[in-house]
């Protein structure tokens, strides 16, 4: 079933006169910068779920918060649909455009507004990068701790529309747990404070509501992350295993020892080896998994907790433990994995990155899964893994010039999400649903839950203009999707709750 | 380990009841919080018939409870795996429920180091105002599917439904505590804290009960070694933060009404009118006094927090808890009507008009 915005089962969209629109945004805003033909359009038909492309009405650029305001208002009196997008780093296609409607691009809004050593935190527009604030604070011995791979071209802004992640949240939380307080514009263009400098607000907390809502419930405008110290020290341990199943093992091992690493990262074999060509990383090629564990904190404890964790690694049947001889070797055993995407995407013309979660001890399981899935839909698998908090990126590789192999890939993909549901996991760790995910979000939920998410975007935006189609299924496409699973003959997990 | 039942079945139908006739429900546990928030009108739900430990795996730091177990059970099972919920939440009663918990929101002195209630959870099973039983978030540490209702549930204090399970991350105890007394005054305290939180130490409470400043390092051996070599302190007998998370120092025993400013990091010093007791570092203080609401309220946000009374408003029908701004009371309202439309779960505890 396709993902692309479908009238007949995602719901009917106003009908926008392009013509008028932008005549009456030209007249209202004179000063906005608004894209409207073709090929302007073209570089913003897709977010980082390239596969997936629509062509958006207009897109607009703002450079003042009261331009979003104003742009805000004209839409809602008009009924005309708007997608937010920040840098466009997303991978489930929440800031995938749609044809009726404006893509409003925050990424002008790039200025920090405050750092505040003493407070430890920092104010930002949202289309600040995300390594940017952790640089603008260096000097003050201060850092922001969420640090998605993509940090250097990531939005702050979509970070808190993805509660997005990085390979440092078992230890230091994701967005969710580092945000102080979002500034955010409703669908009618009303500012809205959520949250405070305080680190509690009175009423219903209505930051964790927004953060993680794909631009679903408003715009955010402004952002105050927390600021951590720098920790004192940092120690990376690189160990190899020659099974999956061992690594996996190490990784419950090293909790049960009572410590909490700040990045404990596997790769496989095929991941490890794609890394290796493309950084020179110094991993060992023939590994089936390594483990990457990163200990920091102050000189002392991570010097013990290094001997610890290698004790561990070794008891778990490591085939070899390598601590970082310096800092050099740190970052460049770190930039294997922060590049394993990319690296895994030379293998191959394309490939697709899934993103479920399982519980950690599903892992052996899930992977032997994975690993039958991918002989029976003929595609390879390589698999990167945030092993510290059982968050799963599965790389489909694939070629979709040939006929068929999107959709086999595709297939697997999904295939993959409802063996991570199975299991008791979920299917979007990071990336969020956006339109990716959202004929699975109808494995992970039931009809009485997702209406009950419908009540929580009817609450905030009624008339359904912001991002329609995203992140939440209509029960209509839930039914169809439930139907055709059926009438293939291969509903994966009859155990499942349906509908 | 404690009873485990599962009574789930019976609170739906107390529930769907409700619905039926249109009845509000008064939601609690143990009542250890009941002096927090408006007074309830309505027909009891006990939660605590349901209760006991649904699932514990050590090695994942997850613990599944349902709501109504005793957070003194829950903290015993954690302890003997070496483990606990950071947050510290107080109990303010002998009987304090794990649902009481989440709902009430309320952590303890380790909070700005480790975070809040509501940081550590996962995922939650809830009776909705439709009158069903569904879950949200799950067992694992990372999930982005859909809206993150878990974490809205705490702090709502039952009035967006009732918590009848709740998954929490759980981690491993420090291997290495001190408790630290330094004799200075707040000003000299709030200036070194503000120093002290720009640097990596193993900070994990801080307080000034007016006579001295009360530090508690947790960590490794050597950092909590080092640091306490560094801040050369007396050191402080460790019952101290469980009598300030329970509300047992002297400070509280005064007859006054007791308030919370929860304020910014690195606040000044505030001349309050009453008895004052730092926490959090200086990000939250602790009052007791008699000055009129607005008096109490008006300091706070001026210094960009919120103040909350930790004691019953009489019959003035007050709220408690800090004002919202029409805006966003507007959008509680409707977020409350959406989950509750029938008004059913705790009304006015928070707000008369929620
Ligand atoms: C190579 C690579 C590695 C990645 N690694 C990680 C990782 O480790 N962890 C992780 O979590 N993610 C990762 N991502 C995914 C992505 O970078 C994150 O989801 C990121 O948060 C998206 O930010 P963005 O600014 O690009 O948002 P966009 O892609 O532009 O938008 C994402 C969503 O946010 C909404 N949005 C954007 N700005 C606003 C706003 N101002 N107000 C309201 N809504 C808004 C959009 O509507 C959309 O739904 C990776 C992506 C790539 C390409």
């Amino acid at each position: 079933m396709n993902i692309l915005y479908d009238e007949r089962v995602d719901g009917e969209l106003p009908k926008v006169d392009k013509a008028a629109l932008l005549a009456s945004l030209r007249e209202r805003m004179p000063d906005l910068d608004i894209l409207h033909r073709d090929e302007d359009l073209r570089p913003y038909e897709c977010d980082g779920l390239s596969a997936y492309r629509t062509t958006p009405m207009l897109v607009a650029l703002p450079e003042r918060i009261d331009q979003v305001q104003a742009l805000l208002r004209l839409c809602h009196a008009q009924r005309v649909p708007v997608v937010a997008r920040g840098a466009g780093t997303g991978l489930s296609g929440g800031a995938l455009p749609l044809r009726q409607g404006v893509l409003l691009v925050m990424a002008r809004f790039n200025r920090i507004l405050e750092i505040s050593p003493e407070g430890r935190f920092a104010r930002v527009q949202p289309g600040v990068r995300n390594l940017a604030i952790s640089q603008t604070a260096a000097p003050y011995g201060l850092y922001y701790a969420p640090d998605p791979s993509s940090q250097i071209a990531c939005s702050i802004g979509g970070n808190v529309a993805e509660n997005a992640g990085g390979v440092h949240c078992l230890k230091y939380g994701l967005t969710v747990h580092n945000l102080l307080k979002v500034d955010i514009l409703t669908v009618e263009g009303e500012a809205m404070t959520l949250g405070s400098e305080a680190l509690d607000s009175p009423g219903f907390d209505l930051l964790a509501l927004f953060t993680g809502s794909e631009g679903m419930l408003g715009i955010v405008t402004e952002v105050t992350v927390k600021l951590l110290p720098k920790p004192q020290v940092a120690k990376v341990l690189l160990a190899a295993f020659d099974s999956v199943e061992r690594a996996g093992r190490a990784v419950a091992d090293i909790i049960a020892a009572g410590i909490i690493p700040g990045g404990l990262e596997m790769m496989d074999n095929l991941a490890i080896r794609a890394a290796e060509d493309f950084i020179h990383a110094g991993y060992p090629v023939d590994a089936a998994a390594i483990l990457l564990c990163e200990l920091d904190g102050v000189e002392a404890d991570v010097h013990d907790d290094c001997r610890r964790v290698g004790q561990v690694l070794e008891q778990a049947g490591a085939t070899e433990v390598r601590l970082a001889r310096d800092e050099a070797e740190r970052v460049r055993f770190w930039a294997g994995r922060k590049n394993a995407f990319p690296a895994v995407g030379r293998l191959s013309p394309d490939y697709y990155c899934m993103d479920g979660t399982i519980p950690r001890r599903e892992l052996p399981g899930v992977l032997q899964g994975i690993a039958t899935l991918s002989v029976e839909y003929g595609l390879r698998v390589a698999n990167v893994f945030h092993a510290g908090d059982g968050n799963m990126h599965p790389l489909i590789l694939f070629d979709a010039n040939r006929p068929g192999e999107l959709e086999r890939a595709e297939a697997l993909g999904g295939r993959i999400l409802e063996l991570c549901v199975a299991v008791g996991g979920s299917i979007t760790g990071e990336h969020g649903v956006g339109r990716e995910k959202i004929n699975q979000m109808c494995a992970q939920f039931n009809a009485d839950e997702i209406t009950l998410f419908h009540g929580i975007k009817a609450a905030f935006d009624p008339t359904g203009l912001l991002n329609p189609g995203k992140n939440i299924p209509t029960l209509h496409r839930c039914a169809e999707f439930g139907a055709m699973h059926v009438h293939m003959g291969q509903l994966p997990f009859p155990e499942l709750e349906r509908f | 380990m404690g009873i485990s039942i599962d009574a789930s079945g019976q609170l739906l139908e107390q529930v769907v009841e409700a619905l039926a006739t249109r009845s509000p429900l008064r939601i609690q546990g143990s009542d250890s919080k009941a002096h927090l928030g408006r007074p309830v009108i309505g027909e009891t739900l006990d939660t605590r018939v349901h209760r006991g430990i649904v699932s514990y795996d050590p090695t994942e730091l997850v613990v599944t409870v349902r709501a109504g177990t005793s957070l003194t059970e829950l903290e015993q099972v954690l302890d003997e795996q070496g483990q606990w919920l950071p947050c510290e939440a107080p109990h303010l009663g002998a009987g304090a429920t794990v649902g009481g918990m989440v709902a009430a929101g309320l952590s303890g002195p380790r909070r700005p180091w480790a975070g809040s209630v509501r940081d550590f959870v996962l995922g939650t099973r809830l009776i909705t105002g439709h009158g069903k039983h569904l879950r949200f978030g799950g067992e694992v540490m990372k999930n982005v599917a859909g809206y993150d209702v878990s974490r809205l549930m705490a702090g709502s204090f039952g009035c967006l439904g009732v918590i009848t399970e709740v998954s929490l991350k759980v981690l491993p105890k420090p291997r290495a505590v001190a408790n630290l007394r330094l004799q200075t005054d707040v000003a000299t305290a709030l200036r070194l804290l503000a120093q002290w939180g720009q640097q990596p130490l193993p900070l994990s409470a801080a307080c000034h009960d007016g006579e001295a400043l009360h530090i508690r390092l947790e960590g490794g051996e050597g950092s909590v070694a080092s640091a306490r070599d560094r801040l050369g302190c007396e050191t402080l007998e460790p019952g101290f933060w469980e009598a300030l998370r329970e509300h047992r120092l002297a400070f509280f025993a005064d007859p006054r009404p007791l308030w919370r400013l929860s304020l910014p990091n690195a606040t000044a010093p505030l001349t309050l009118p009453g008895a004052q007791l730092v926490d959090w570092g200086g990000a939250q203080r602790w009052l007791k006094s008699e000055a009129p609401l607005e008096e109490v309220r008006r300091i706070a946000s001026q210094a960009g927090g919120h103040a909350t009374c930790h004691a019953l408003q009489g019959d003035s029908g007050e709220s408690p808890f800090h004002p919202l701004p029409p805006l966003l009371m507007r959008y509680h309202q409707q977020l409350k009507t959406q989950l509750d439309p029938m008004g059913i779960f705790n009304p006015g505890r928070l707000y008369a008009d929620l």
